[in-house]
């Protein structure tokens, strides 16, 4: 699969909602990387523009917090959670065998696109650790069979690997 | 409000819906129609319950029957048994792992009754999203009275005779917090909520948020009475998205109803909350740093003073409190400052959230009065640890904390003696480990976050922190010298003394506490290269004991990677080629016979 066609209009309706607010830049790029999935590089320029400031600021902004992206990431996003309780039930253990399985380091996505594997501090959903999100969804108390299952659910297939 | 036979206070925080509490309330809501009892009985979604290891759950009121673990499968009988014939269903009641006793009534469950409930004390009692509900318990009628009867100076009085100190972790006197900014004289002040928790095993304000929106805002009403501000802020991490959705339902319902906007209550004040969403930064929970961050720029800590109270948002005048915080201002207001501190320790007190995890049995959020000890929380509402298995140590406070080892589990729940055991209160995660966790893998988990989240500002955190974890990892691997030890203790020291901000200043505080307490498994990794935990996989290779192996072949059905050989009646054999180290086989054998 190629990575999804932009359509540039849609990012000029954003800058126009956003342009004339004070202070709006992280809640334009929430809504770039919202409609998007992801913030594409072209657009550092012209939302600099509409904002009076320089694309470095941009830029900048978007790589110091973990929720803006500026590669496409797959249909589905895993989050493994690393906090502290899911770390004490094992999801270091949990982490190596989905980078096994996905074949993917974090940070990485599918050729296909079709997974992004990702790792969270914490998902605030201590009770079902060790857990994963994949997407929106909640995956708890994990094991490597369970995580095979969840794979699994999302069409990939163990034979896939090698 | 309408008069029902029963009401069914169904949880539907975070937790209990992702253990499936959507599904069992549509297939309930069904039978309820079909059986025609619903007009009769009541179906209502509250916030978070806390008892979060055995959702979803249930309360049956007026009765006070409390139902876990329920299953879209159960309905059919609890509507028949319970809620037609009014027999409660025995299956579905708690049963006391000590006793195996079922308790039928909430009240009577040890996991509640140690609880005093202050800041949860609307959990599960109404619908979040009922502005009237929260009315009916009192809402709103401590910032209606500190508007309409009491003074600023008043308001400030009250919360600094309650001793109430800020929840977010550093635990500095809200009072006093206030009194601050209210004398900076500016026209424009700000009051900001912080609902950026990103300590990881913390959860305790994402349920605040979700079971009881309305006092985190009616607290905020009641500090900008207090110092005069005129605009707040949330800021609220954009991972809580059932938090931001009731947050921005209370205040579109507060709004028509006059509690927020122009002339509050007739009173003359003025007062909006705007929520801004956070964009995923752990050191945005700083506030110098969050302030930069709604600004729309890099959220980085600066330099105090000036302080937030003279100099915060845009330069101005700023109050920053923890949801919590917030939480327990209305009925401070309400009630009088001596009846908040009526409860606690001498430096600290009223009650305190935390977030109960790890390895224990009744995880979830338990509110608690301070001055309880570690023993009685972990072990009286906690519920002890499960699997048999020993205690080890108690994680307070973040990333930022401490592990508190077994002779020190006395201690009780106040700021000052918790630093003196080598942690901090923090914001309330507590993460109990037991005999199989490792120590050094615990300070090296710690430091790998602190240093993912190093915004990069000064020196001493950013390349401090990046040194520790490279010599932890190294004793990890089993590549560690004796004189390790001394270096991590020193370049702790510098760290701790030179950072900028809080994220730190702290930060090496887990490397200093498990080297305090667990030194022995630091040698035992360095001189012995071995992990007495097992946790540390580069020390391990797997094999089965064949004393203690009952040829069960469990290992060889768990292993994902087919590294286990074995047939009916023989030993089974791990190939240490294969083997990924998942630990599957190591946590599912029953007779500890891989090592």
């Amino acid at each position: 699969m190629e990575p999804k066609e932009i359509d540039w209009n849609q990012l000029t309706v954003i800058i126009e909602k956003y342009k004339d607010q004070n202070w709006s830049l992280i809640p334009l790029l929430q809504n770039v990387q919202e409609t998007f999935g992801y913030i594409p590089p072209e657009s550092i320029e012209p939302i600099a523009d509409a904002l009076k400031i320089y694309p470095s600021q941009v830029q900048g902004v978007i790589t110091f917090y973990s929720g803006f992206s500026l590669k496409q990431k797959g249909r589905y996003v895993l989050k493994v959670c690393r906090g502290t309780a899911c770390h004490v039930k094992g999801s270091r253990s949990i982490l190596r065998y989905v980078k096994k399985e996905l074949d993917l380091e974090e940070g990485e996505t599918s050729e296909d696109y079709q997974f992004t594997l990702e790792t969270v501090a914490c998902l605030g959903a201590c009770f079902l650790a060790p857990t994963m999100m994949v997407n929106r969804d909640y995956f708890g108390k994990l094991n490597p069979t369970k995580v095979s299952s969840v794979l699994g659910q999302y069409g990939k297939k163990k034979e896939d690997d090698g | 409000m309408e008069k029902n036979r029963l009401q069914l206070m169904l949880c539907g925080g975070s937790g209990c819906q992702a253990n499936g509490s959507r599904v069992f309330q549509d297939a309930l809501e069904k039978e309820l129609k079909r059986t025609h009892l619903d007009q009769e009985i009541k179906i209502i979604e509250t916030g978070c319950n806390g008892f979060c290891a055995v959702g979803p759950v249930m309360l049956v009121q007026p009765e006070g029957i409390f139902y876990q673990k329920l299953n879209a499968k159960d309905v059919p009988e609890l509507v028949e048994e319970h809620f037609l014939k009014g027999r409660p269903v025995k299956r579905l009641q708690y049963v006391e792992p000590a006793s195996e006793k079922t308790i039928p009534k909430m009240d009577d469950i040890p996991f509640f009754t140690h609880q005093e409930f202050r800041v949860m004390r609307n959990k599960g009692m109404i619908d979040p999203e009922i502005i009237d509900e929260y009315i009916a318990r009192d809402g709103y009628f401590g910032a209606a009275k500190a508007l309409t009867e009491m003074t600023p100076e008043q308001v400030i009085s009250e919360i600094k005779k309650s001793g109430l100190r800020g929840r977010g972790g550093a635990g500095f006197p809200t009072g006093l917090k206030w009194e601050f900014a209210s004398r900076s004289t500016n026209d424009t002040k700000y009051v900001l909520c912080n609902a950026d928790e990103g300590d990881p095993g913390a959860f305790m304000d994402r349920s605040v948020l979700e079971a009881d929106p309305h006092a985190v805002l009616e607290g905020m009403i009641i500090a900008a009475r207090a110092i005069n501000a005129n605009k707040g802020y949330i800021y609220c991490r954009t991972e809580y998205p059932l938090a931001l959705h009731r947050l921005d339902l209370a205040i579109k319902q507060a709004r028509d109803y006059g509690l927020l906007g122009e002339n509050i209550l007739k009173s003359g004040f003025n007062f909006d909350i705007e929520i801004y969403q956070g964009a995923g930064a752990f050191v945005c929970g700083e506030e110098t740093a969050l302030m930069r961050s709604i600004e729309g720029k890099r959220g980085m800590p600066r330099p105090r003073p000036p302080f937030p109270a003279n100099q915060g948002l845009w330069e101005k005048p700023t109050v920053l409190n923890n949801v919590e915080t917030l939480a327990n201002i209305a009925q401070i207001i309400l009630n009088g400052g001596e009846w908040y501190a009526s409860i606690g320790t001498e430096t600290s007190k009223g009650t305190k959230v935390f977030a109960l995890t790890g390895a224990v049995n009744n995880i979830g959020l338990v509110e608690v009065p301070m001055g309880i000890t570690l023993r009685q929380m972990i072990f009286d509402i906690g519920g002890g640890i499960p699997k048999k298995r020993k205690f080890k140590a108690v994680q307070l406070g973040g990333p930022s904390g401490g592990c508190i080892p077994t002779q020190c589990l006395d201690t009780p729940i106040d700021y000052e003696e918790i630093v003196k055991v080598g942690a901090i209160m923090g914001s309330g995660g507590v993460i109990v480990m037991d005999e199989k966790t490792c120590m050094v893998d615990m300070a090296r988990f710690f430091l790998d976050f602190i240093q993912d989240e190093s915004c990069g500002k000064c020196t001493p955190c950013r390349e401090g922190t990046r040194r520790l974890l490279e010599i932890i990892e190294k004793i990890c691997q089993g590549k560690g010298e004796l004189k390790d030890i001394q270096t991590l203790e020193e370049l702790s020291e510098v760290i701790k003394n030179s950072s900028l901000c809080g994220l730190g200043q702290t930060a090496p505080n887990p490397v200093l506490s498990t080297l305090r307490y667990f030194k022995d498994e630091y040698i035992a990794h360095i001189v012995e290269k071995r992990c007495p935990a097992k946790r540390c996989v580069a020390l391990l290779k797997f094999k089965v004991n064949p004393d203690l192996c009952k040829k069960c072949g469990l290992c060889f059905k768990t292993c994902p990677a087919d590294a286990i050989t074995w047939q009916k009646k023989e030993v089974a054999v791990i190939d240490n080629e294969k083997c990924i180290k998942c630990m599957s086989c190591f946590e599912v054998c029953r007779f500890n016979a891989i090592d």
